[in-house]
């Protein structure tokens, strides 16, 4: 504020010397020159104390540095357009097919080979387009329930955390679910509901939401009275305003942080509702399910494939996004910036 | 302080009630026909008796309170399919120490493993061996348990020569499943020593020990660990009694006959008195876990004082 107060200071002084210059001596600068409009000036700009730091150009700049997880970052998307293309590309079997050889006989628990690149399972479905179909099933659930939580955790966690009358009862009801095991919840709604992607989905947000709204209610009790937020206060901003434009972007590298470990959490909680058998019918693979299929054959090690290559693509897409995650957090940290 | 004592523990006691009322208010909400083995073969009356027979006609409200009622007399009910007409509480007394065996060699295990793989990895930051505990918990916590669980259990047993199956009485069928239950606390411990190790290594104090000419390793030691440590104390009471619930995955994955898997079974199997039963389990579990954790955080720390921290809780 000072430095911007003594520069205009000094820049009128010295616009004023230079029209009583001009009007002494009006051959020097012509019209022309002196209505133009001023180039845009790097180090002049700086002076006035302005900066062109945008936030987001310099995480992503600050993310880039990053090659492991960029690298990381590019196989996972295209691991994610190659789950939607796959079904379309020529050649592909259906992942519920059973394929029948011509005399009738169902093709079981074909090794890898050249009419199926990952084999068969045990009732002669192509384990190849099952895997990309699982995956798509486990990557939609996982980002589902990320964005799920975030939304109202955050938006809970916000209010909590701002609005002092909240506190007290939001509280309360945290420690109630937070004491209820989620497994149980887990168990029960999976159990009571009929199992679908989205009563999975639906199981999965109802116990995490809470977690997600703590720790933003947490991070904003720290910040909720700094002297930007009083000022803010003072000069009458709307409290939702000051919630989206003085809190929130404060977060955003927590916040990341955690929708990324969602994902694998979310993931990885699908394969353990199938574990105890109250995940998706069998119709709709997923990871977990393939998982388990694979598990059952555990003993003849001629068809560990068919558990080999869904962990490997399951340990793939959790690991990224777990590194992912962790890099652009870091990045998104201003005090990381350059 | 007892004071803040009695009114935390009334206060956990509310909770307790608030959570099996909800758990017992869902468990209504299953659907009639799992009661009944052969359900499309029942008249209605055969089914209405049924359902009177387990006082299941009765209003919700009427429900709640007898149940209360009876678990204030220490009754939590007769299992009705798992182990017909044998009282829960006997069906969990079989079943808890088996779990608790192997929960607390699990704890001592990822204790003695965790604490120090932590401290080393603080003691040479960005060194190899901070990078290496770096990738194991990476890994251990972003590939979902079930998948090194299995393949623990794959190659495990052929190195070992041991069965899949688990054997009580013979040691080396011990080995695996604790193993496994305590890689992720390894990494946890481990992450999070080093975290508040890191941290703690910035203060003046240390700063101070090492002007005054103490070793690396001295300061390390001496001072940095005692007090990174306290925060993890927090969670050794609710690690301890999580053990009497066991794992779910290890437990099926071994056939071991502990409290793993039972929940889901007897949720399975509409056996309600069980579900009750085992969640009130999992409720106290839950709730000392946090009280004696922030009890044994004032012991080791005299500058924590539950009193101040009353409303943030």
């Amino acid at each position: 504020m000072m430095k911007q107060f003594s520069y205009r200071h000094t820049k009128e002084a010295e616009l004023m010397s230079n029209m009583e210059a001009v009007s002494q001596n009006p051959s020097e600068l012509t019209e022309q020159e002196l209505f133009s409009f001023a180039e845009f000036n790097a180090e002049e700009v700086e002076r006035t104390g302005y900066s062109n730091y945008s936030y987001w150009r310099s995480t992503v700049q600050a993310f880039l540095k990053n090659r492991g997880a960029v690298a990381l970052l590019a196989l996972l998307v295209l691991l994610l357009l190659f789950t939607f293309i796959q079904p379309y590309l020529p050649g592909q079997y259906d992942p519920n097919m059973i394929i029948n050889d011509d005399s009738g006989m169902q093709y079981r628990n074909i090794p890898p080979g050249d009419m199926f690149l990952l084999g068969t399972n045990s009732i002669g479905q192509d384990l190849w387009s099952r895997i990309w179909a699982g995956t798509r099933t486990s990557l939609f659930i996982g980002l589902s329930v990320a964005l799920a939580e975030a939304l109202i955790g955050i938006t809970v966690g916000v209010i909590w955390g701002y609005v002092r009358k909240a506190d007290f009862i939001l509280t309360e009801v945290y420690n109630i679910i937070d004491n209820i095991p989620n497994t149980i919840i887990l168990i029960l709604i999976s159990y009571i509901l009929k199992p679908s992607v989205k009563t999975l989905i639906f199981a999965m947000c109802l116990t995490g939401w809470i977690q997600m709204a703590r720790f933003v209610r947490n991070q904003i009790l720290i910040i909720r009275d700094r002297d930007y937020n009083v000022a803010s206060r003072c000069l009458g901003t709307p409290t939702w305003k000051i919630m989206i434009k003085n809190l929130l972007p404060y977060l955003v590298s927590v916040i990341m942080l955690r929708m990324a470990l969602t994902i694998p959490a979310a993931i990885g909680n699908e394969v353990f509702i199938t574990y105890i058998g109250l995940g998706l019918p069998v119709d709709i693979p997923s990871l977990g399910n393939l998982i388990n299929e694979g598990r059952a054959l555990i003993t003849s090690p001629a068809l560990r494939y068919q558990l080999v290559y869904p962990t490997i693509i399951l340990s793939f897409v959790t690991i990224s996004f777990y590194i992912i995650g962790n890099a652009f957090s870091d990045a998104a940290d201003p005090k990381n910036h350059t | 302080m007892l004071k803040y004592l009695g009114k935390r523990i009334g206060r956990s006691l509310l909770t307790l009630v608030i959570i099996l009322t909800i758990v017992f208010c869902l468990l209504r909400l299953m659907p009639i026909e799992g009661y009944f083995p052969n359900y499309e073969k029942m008249t209605p009356q055969q089914i209405q008796v049924g359902l009177q027979e387990m006082g299941l006609t009765d209003p919700l409200p009427v429900q709640i309170v007898r149940f209360f009622g009876e678990l204030l007399h220490g009754d939590l009910g007769t299992s009705r399919i798992y182990r017909a007409n044998v009282p829960v509480s006997e069906v969990l007394s079989d079943k808890v120490p088996i779990s608790i065996k192997l929960g607390v060699l699990s704890m001592i295990v990822s204790l003695c493993v965790g604490i120090p793989m932590g401290a080393l990895m603080a003691r040479y930051k960005f060194r190899l061996f901070d990078k290496l505990g770096t990738v194991f918990i990476v890994c251990i916590q972003a590939i979902p348990a079930a998948v090194y669980y299995l393949y623990i259990q794959l190659y495990g047993t052929q190195l070992l020569n041991v069965g899949l199956l688990f054997d009580v009485h013979n040691p080396k069928y011990w080995i695996l499943p604790v193993i496994s239950m305590s890689l992720y606390n390894i990494a946890f411990y481990g992450m999070w020593l080093r975290r508040y190790m890191v941290d703690e290594s910035n203060k003046d104090y240390v700063k101070l020990a090492k002007a005054k000419g103490i070793s690396e390793s001295g300061v390390m030691f001496r001072h940095i660990f005692r007090n990174a440590f306290v925060p993890l104390a927090q969670y050794v009471p609710t690690a301890f009694l999580n053990t009497v619930i066991g794992s779910i995955y290890i437990e099926s994955l071994y056939s071991i006959p502990g409290m793993g898997g039972l929940l889901v079974t007897v949720i399975k199997k509409h056996d309600n008195a069980m579900v009750q039963g085992i969640v009130l389990l999992y409720a106290c579990v839950g709730v000392l876990g946090l009280l004696l954790g922030d009890l044994l955080m004032v012991l080791l720390d005299p500058r924590i004082s539950l009193g101040k921290k009353e409303g943030d809780r």
